[in-house]
């Protein structure tokens, strides 16, 4: 108890400097946890986006990104007469421009897409998708930002289009997209007879092993992965979480510097303390635990802190209109546990180098000087 | 060392030849001091200021080393200690002339601190501090800030804090130094009462004749030699 009062009077003793310590470390882990949870739920829409109605994703093997990725129409005539496939889809991923919208994702796909089936649809039916090539259905948030509804012509890119439908989905990719039908989106793209990827619902899940040894054997530029194996695999997605932790990695970083320089200057003015603690004989294990014990206490609160208001962020964006579907508010334990253990690891480091001077003190030498 | 027998008195203290200096040798802060301190015993250290009084007290309680010379304790040569916390816990109180206390803690918790740090029975403790802070006369403190305490009443509260863990043996650093007169001759005789009631060994440096003179023995120290032992 005196032990832990101990700890807690340097820090009250200094209440702004704690508090300042303790800001550090809450925003650095806001930020953190905002930007990683972010990145998660992006990462998790676009995996839940191929993954729409089906098991597996077949692609062209080694492409850095599906939007180059080329799938010879064939493959999917073949592949979709396999006795194991239920269905197989293809879609083609494209990228366009409008007045003031630098991207949007465009989506050509057959009309018997799940897409389209699970959507709710607010404007139009999908019995009038692709029965011409300039009809297009909008996401609803894609419909929102270009001011469309039911039977505008919309520009996108260097082409116009009729507005046949608008759909709400639950993924925020597809809501801000234009859906084509897929020979329209192959021409515009200038991709003719291929897809980005082929959308795969087997039968039997058990033949998925076998659907990807045939996948091998038949189509030597093409692979097939479960869902998850991709969404674990995509560089994409590798490059997007490493820059996320990155990003969120040098803000605890500077979080840590502020403890480590609280630390510092905590040690520095309480020497003779220190010294008569050492005289009443704590150990150096002792005046150690006293030093981690403070800067836990800083970096834990700081986590807590930063925990709460990162969730309160997250719930703000979430609530913005232009961000719908994009932010995904469902904070993964696992993040709140590698966010808690990194910012306590950050405090400890902190606090090594005034652990280190503080064992180092020498009553007498302390005590000397009055 | 000497072994005590069981007729003659114990030596608890023991210094040979002690020299201590400081600035790679620039400055010679002790020349070869003998000391001893018998059970019980109360010893005042006396002296101008710079003559290595402090110097000595710091050497004896095992917070410093010597240069050369051997300093034991309670039969034990220091530097022949495995563990010399044990020293600071359990065999050596210090009192030093500026109370050290920890100022935003209470007076209980300020004494408690010697038994957090040898790990004590909390209820141990406790009865221990009881005990004490009715002996000097600060049990209606207990939970008061030092800020609010007097300066006679910190330096008991630092005597009660270095008589926790029971030790046979107090240092005490100029402990009246701060304090008025007043004070001081209360707070001086207090520290003999403790001594004598816990049997304690007292080892004092001091700069007041008249209180020097109260104890069994007095060392007179200068320029880092002991220039003179009498008893009274």
């Amino acid at each position: 108890m005196i032990f832990l009062k101990l700890i807690l009077t340097n820090l009250l003793r200094h209440r702004i400097r704690s508090f300042i310590s303790i800001a550090g470390i809450a925003f650095s882990v806001a930020a953190m946890l905002t930007i990683v949870t972010i990145l998660q739920g992006a990462v998790g829409m676009f995996s839940g986006l191929l993954s729409s109605d089906s098991e597996i994703i077949v692609f062209e093997r080694n492409v850095s990104d599906l939007f180059f990725s080329n799938v010879p129409a064939d493959a999917v005539q073949q592949i979709g007469a396999w006795q194991i496939v239920q269905h197989a889809d293809p879609v083609l991923f494209g990228i366009v421009s409008s007045l003031d919208h630098p991207i949007i994702t465009c989506f050509g796909i057959t009309p018997n897409d799940a897409r389209l089936r699970n959507a709710t649809w607010q404007q139009g039916t999908r019995a009038s998708f692709g029965q011409h090539d300039d009809d297009v259905v909008l996401g609803e948030r894609a419909a929102e930002f270009l001011s469309a509804h039911l039977g505008d012509h919309v520009a996108i890119g260097h082409g116009t289009f009729h507005v046949i439908g608008i759909i709400k989905t639950a993924n925020g990719f597809e809501d801000g997209g234009v859906f084509m039908p897929l020979a329209s989106a192959q021409a515009f793209f200038h991709k003719e007879n291929s897809s980005s990827v082929i959308t795969v619902k087997l039968r039997n899940k058990d033949d998925t092993a076998a659907f990807k040894t045939m996948v091998k054997g038949k189509f030597k530029t093409l692979i097939a992965l479960e869902d998850e194996e991709f969404t674990r695999s995509y560089s994409q997605f590798k490059i997007l979480k490493a820059t996320a932790w990155a990003v969120g990695g040098c803000g605890l970083l500077l979080g840590g510097l502020g403890v480590a320089n609280t630390m510092i200057m905590s040690v520095f003015t309480r020497i003779r303390e220190i010294a008569i603690l050492r005289v009443s004989g704590f150990s150096n294990a002792q005046i150690a635990r006293l030093i981690f014990g403070e800067s836990a206490v800083v970096s834990l609160l700081g986590a807590v802190v930063g925990l709460l208001i990162g969730t309160a962020f997250l719930f703000v964006l979430k609530s913005v209109p232009a961000l719908h579907g994009y932010v995904d508010v469902s904070i993964q334990p696992l993040i709140v546990l590698i966010v808690i253990v990194l910012s306590f690891l950050t405090g400890v480091a902190g606090a090594l180098y005034p652990a280190f001077y503080a064992m180092r003190i020498r009553a007498v030498e302390a005590l000397r000087f009055e | 060392m000497s072994t005590p027998t069981p007729s003659s008195p114990r030596i608890v203290l023991q210094a040979r030849n002690i020299h201590k200096s400081y600035d790679d040798g620039a400055i010679k802060v002790l020349r070869g001091v003998d000391f001893e301190a018998i059970e019980g015993n109360t010893v005042a250290l006396c002296g101008p200021s710079g003559c290595g009084k402090s110097t000595l007290l710091h050497l004896l309680g095992g917070l410093d080393q010597p240069d050369s010379g051997d300093i034991a304790v309670n039969g034990v040569e220091i530097n022949r200690r495995s563990n010399l916390l044990h020293l600071l816990r359990h065999e050596i109180g210090f009192v030093f002339q500026l109370h050290n206390l920890i100022p935003d803690l209470t007076l209980a918790e300020n004494c408690l601190i010697p038994t957090v740090a040898a790990g004590i029975d909390r209820q141990v403790a406790r009865d221990r501090l009881h005990q004490l802070t009715q002996r000097t006369g600060l049990s209606h403190r207990l939970n008061h800030r030092i800020q609010k305490l007097s300066g006679g009443e910190r330096q008991r509260t630092a005597l009660c804090r270095a008589l926790m863990n029971k030790p046979k043996i107090l240092l005490a650093d100029e402990p009246t130094g701060s304090l008025d007169e007043k004070t001081s001759a209360a707070v001086f005789e207090l520290l003999l009462e403790l001594a004598a009631t816990e049997g304690i060994t007292l080892v004092m440096a001091t700069h007041d004749r008249g209180l020097a003179q109260r104890c069994d023995r007095l060392v007179e120290m200068h320029d880092g030699r002991i220039r003179g032992i009498g008893a009274f």
